[in-house]
């Protein structure tokens, strides 16, 4: 049962925070205008050097890797609609750390996801 | 709140390339293992075999190719747009894996899930609603 909390924590807070620091990272960087591919790799480039980047990425692979072990440890049918939760705390982390301007209809469509979300994985299990 | 032209345009588009390729490399990725089939033990041998048969697989690699396109589309779109806005919009994603288990791997939806599916597809409308930066930068 710990063994579960502590992953699940970790599915959740460290990869909501880790796609916020990718978020911000990209957001140093500038916004993207010129589509051509090398154009992209060298914008992905500057973002590379910011150290939101790879704090990003390792948060997100550690993310990754929690729920690898989660679902050899929980059901899949608790460990999916367990990460609707993730929505929720990535709008409020946008928010609050990222300044955004969270409005009323935004957090209902975020509601909305998180049921819809709950529902797509007890339908699957 | 700003705006470049076509900020909602290329926002859209973006989310559409991310939320098409990352459930066709989940699926390629998913059809290349299990061709190679369960990992065996931990046998160092064992292992460096597996993971040799693998990256040798063009299933494999068509699948990392679709997933490193979608974390680029991901990228480029959180340049300009809300971590707020991608995240739940992202989340359409389950429509096109529900049509894909549907008509591509014929597997049975179960009534359930379409109900998510379409109230997803509602929260997905009702976020896209809303402008996809509402920030300085």
């Amino acid at each position: 049962m710990l063994t579960a909390a502590i992953l699940y924590f970790v599915i959740v807070v460290p990869g909501t925070c880790g796609e916020m620091c990718m978020s911000h990272a990209m957001k140093t960087v500038g916004e993207v205008t010129d589509f051509r591919p090398h154009a992209i790799v060298r914008v992905i480039g500057r973002a590379m050097g910011t150290p939101w980047f790879w704090f990003g990425i390792t948060m997100m692979a550690s993310a990754f890797f929690a729920l690898i072990a989660m679902l050899s440890v929980a059901k899949v049918s608790f460990v999916f609609p367990a990460t609707a939760l993730s929505y929720a705390v990535g709008t409020l982390g946008g928010k609050l750390f990222l300044g955004e301007r969270v409005t009323p209809q935004r957090w209902w469509g975020v509601l909305l996801v998180c049921i819809g979300v709950i529902l797509v994985a007890l339908g699957k299990a | 709140m700003t705006s470049s032209p076509g900020l909602h345009l290329k926002t859209v588009i973006l989310i559409v390339i991310m939320v098409s390729v990352a459930p066709l490399g989940d699926m390629f990725l998913g059809k290349g293992m299990k061709q190679i089939g369960p990992m065996p033990d931990w046998a160092p041998s064992k292992l460096f075999d597996f993971f040799f048969r693998a990256f040798t697989s063009p299933t494999v690699w068509l699948g990392i190719g679709l997933l490193l396109a979608f974390f680029v589309a991901y990228l480029v779109v959180l340049s300009w747009a809300d971590y707020s806005y991608v995240l739940p919009a992202s989340s359409i994603s389950t429509l096109v894996v529900a049509l894909l288990a549907r008509f591509v791997l014929h597997e049975t939806v179960r009534p359930l899930r379409w109900a998510g599916v379409a109230i997803i597809c509602l929260g997905v409308f009702t976020v896209g609603n809303t402008h996809p930066r509402t920030t300085e930068h």
